[in-house]
């Protein structure tokens, strides 16, 4: 899959990553040779063939249901880069 | 450096004896970090007075304790990966995003260990977030090999691998995705053990594939990772993809019993492709085994060819939604200037991650997008099934499987460091392991012509630890090479 300039700053935008100018072009050949690479398994026949998301049988897993400790609010704010103590802080989000 | 060599076994029988001093170990142990560290690179931190403080405790406290009161791991000091938390100290993954972070709590491995008397020395460097093979996608520099300063260690607990070598850590814990823990050991002459998915809780553990990561030790002898083994195996409530699964001792599995096992050797493991010499080790080695009364017999994994393009879907779309959480509010890093939130996201993220960490997050974000998620990861995760099928379908032959882990020895750093593809298929006999969730390990098994240590993959079945263990012992024990670099 060779992708268009296009595709890749729409890529990064869903991944909100902001490119430089001199960055698109490098990540865009790589990322088509990676597809293009990956794209090997299309030789392969997988009809009717369930997808394996995981090696681990789906099950529930419960527990009792027992009150206990949860981390405490300082050590959740503890890395925040802007907080109040009380909340994280973001730059304002909705429109007045 | 005497100390250093010791066996874990060893070291908890001369503490319990009160033969030797934590204090004494440790600062064995910190005078060869200060006199490698230029060298290797192998540490992005060094809790230097924090393990001199519970060391000290733990000279204090051994007075107070009987023989049999002193638990396996007291006053023994290990390393860390640093993408693993260790309450109240640093945790960088290697990335500039996280270079401030400090872990509010530990992982539950960290806290098993800890409850054994543990005392924790650093933390080990790695390719950014695990995203490598080399460890030199760190942000705080590569590691090097201690064989030759030149090459890499493998990766991406390439700190791991280089520092239990060269004796400047005891014993360390790594993570393996795709081959993270055994790819680094045997680049570094050391053993290196991928547990079953589901053996060891993964809570503390910076998730990049949530579906292939494992946490596992990397020591100087297949007996110290079965110690920390024992130590960190079993169920957790704070993983609910931790099996409820009985621990069994793992020391006890290494007896030299394998006559009568059965060994199958995948053909599509000793192709072109790899080095010579690599194949001829191995194959010394299942000699060795042979002699031992273990039969051998060929067998077939034909899509294990697929391993690494189903990775590099899987990987990278697990890894994009993993590292979504690294947006500028909750963990250390934001960018200085920006005009709205999207915007803070996108310049923190730009600036926070490097080249490969970018390339993955991308390429998960494409193949899981509408219109793609057919083509590419629904495909991989029915790919994955087939090669899940494979390996269940040989362990109805064959007891365990042997394979080399790499196709070569440790290359030079920056020989593939441009080239994202190349890197990639030096995983190439590690990968599988990861997509079928089977436990393996890496021993050593000899040297290429370069003096450069060659390592010996044997995967098990799912939870049979203790096969893999007691092969890689006997391959160990009858082949008795000498592992120390001249570092």
């Amino acid at each position: 899959m060779k992708l268009s300039r296009e595709e890749v700053l729409h890529i990064a935008h869903l991944a909100r990553i902001e490119l430089k100018e001199e960055e698109v072009e490098k990540f865009r050949s790589q990322l088509s040779e990676i597809l293009t690479f990956v794209e090997k398994l299309n030789e392969l026949d997988t009809e009717g063939i369930d997808p394996k998301f995981s090696v681990i049988p789906p099950e529930n897993v419960l527990r009792e249901d027992i009150p206990g400790l949860s981390l405490p609010r300082e050590k959740v704010f503890m890395n925040a880069p802007e907080t109040d103590g009380e909340y994280f802080i973001v730059p304002k989000v909705v429109k007045k | 450096m005497e100390l250093l060599n010791k066996s874990l076994r060893e070291l908890h029988r001369l503490i319990k004896k009160k033969e030797v001093k934590p204090s004494e170990v440790l600062r064995e142990l910190l005078n060869r970090i200060d006199e490698t560290e230029d060298k290797l690179n192998a540490y992005i931190t060094v809790s230097r007075e924090k393990a001199e403080k519970k060391a000290k405790l733990a000279d204090e406290e051994l007075v107070k304790l009987s023989e049999d009161e002193v638990p396996e791991l007291f006053g023994i000091p290990l390393s860390i990966k640093d993408n693993i938390n260790v309450e109240n100290v640093r945790m960088t993954c290697g990335s500039k995003i996280l270079k401030d972070f400090v872990s509010p709590y530990d992982a539950t491995v960290i806290k098993r260990l800890r409850g054994k008397g543990a005392i924790f020395v650093g933390k080990n460097n790695l390719d950014e977030f695990a995203m490598g093979s080399s460890t030199e996608t760190s942000f705080f520099g590569p590691t090097r090999n201690p064989w030759d300063l030149e090459r890499v260690p493998g990766g991406s607990s390439g700190g791991s691998a280089a520092s239990v070598s060269a004796r400047s850590a005891i014993a360390s814990l790594g993570s393996d995705t795709g081959g993270s823990i055994r790819q680094p050991a045997s680049f570094c002459g050391v053993v290196g053990l991928k547990p079953t998915y589901g053996r060891v809780s993964r809570y503390g553990l910076t998730a990049f594939a949530s579906s292939l990561d494992q946490i596992g030790p990397i020591t100087k002898s297949v007996e110290d990772a079965a110690y920390l083994l024992n130590v960190i195996a079993g169920q957790d409530s704070k993983d609910a993809t931790s099996a409820k699964v009985p621990v069994p001792n793992f020391l006890e599995a290494l007896n030299g019993e394998v006559k009568g096992l059965k060994a199958g050797l995948p053909r599509e493991y000793f192709v072109e492709g790899v080095e010579p010499e690599v194949k001829e080790a191995v194959l010394n080695a299942v000699k060795e085994l042979e002699k031992l009364g273990v039969e051998v017999v060929e067998v077939s994994l034909p899509n294990t060819k697929y391993a690494v393009e189903t990775y590099y879907i899987i990987a990278p779309a697990e890894a994009s939604s993993n590292l979504g959480r690294f947006d500028g509010v909750r963990y250390t890093y934001r960018a200085k200037d920006y005009k709205d939130l999207i915007d803070m996201y996108k310049k923190t993220r730009a600036e926070g991650f490097g080249d490969e960490v970018k390339r993955r997050i991308m390429i998960g974000t494409y193949t899981l997008s509408a219109g793609y998620y057919d083509a590419y990861y629904l495909k991989a995760q029915k790919v994955r099934t087939l090669i899940y099928q494979g390996f269940q379908s040989v362990f109805k032959e064959v007891d365990f499987l042997i394979t080399p882990v790499s196709p070569e020895t440790a290359f030079k750093i920056g020989e593939k460091s441009s080239d994202p593809i190349k890197m990639y298929l030096s995983d190439i006999f590690t990968i599988a392991v990861n997509l079928a969730g089977l436990p393996a390990i890496s021993v050593p098994c000899g040297f290429d012509s370069k003096g450069l240590p060659i390592g010996l993959q044997v995967i098990g079945k799912a939870f049979d630890e203790e096969t893999v263990l007691k092969v890689a012992d006997a391959v160990e024990k009858s082949l008795s090479l000498s592992l120390i670099p001249s570092v």
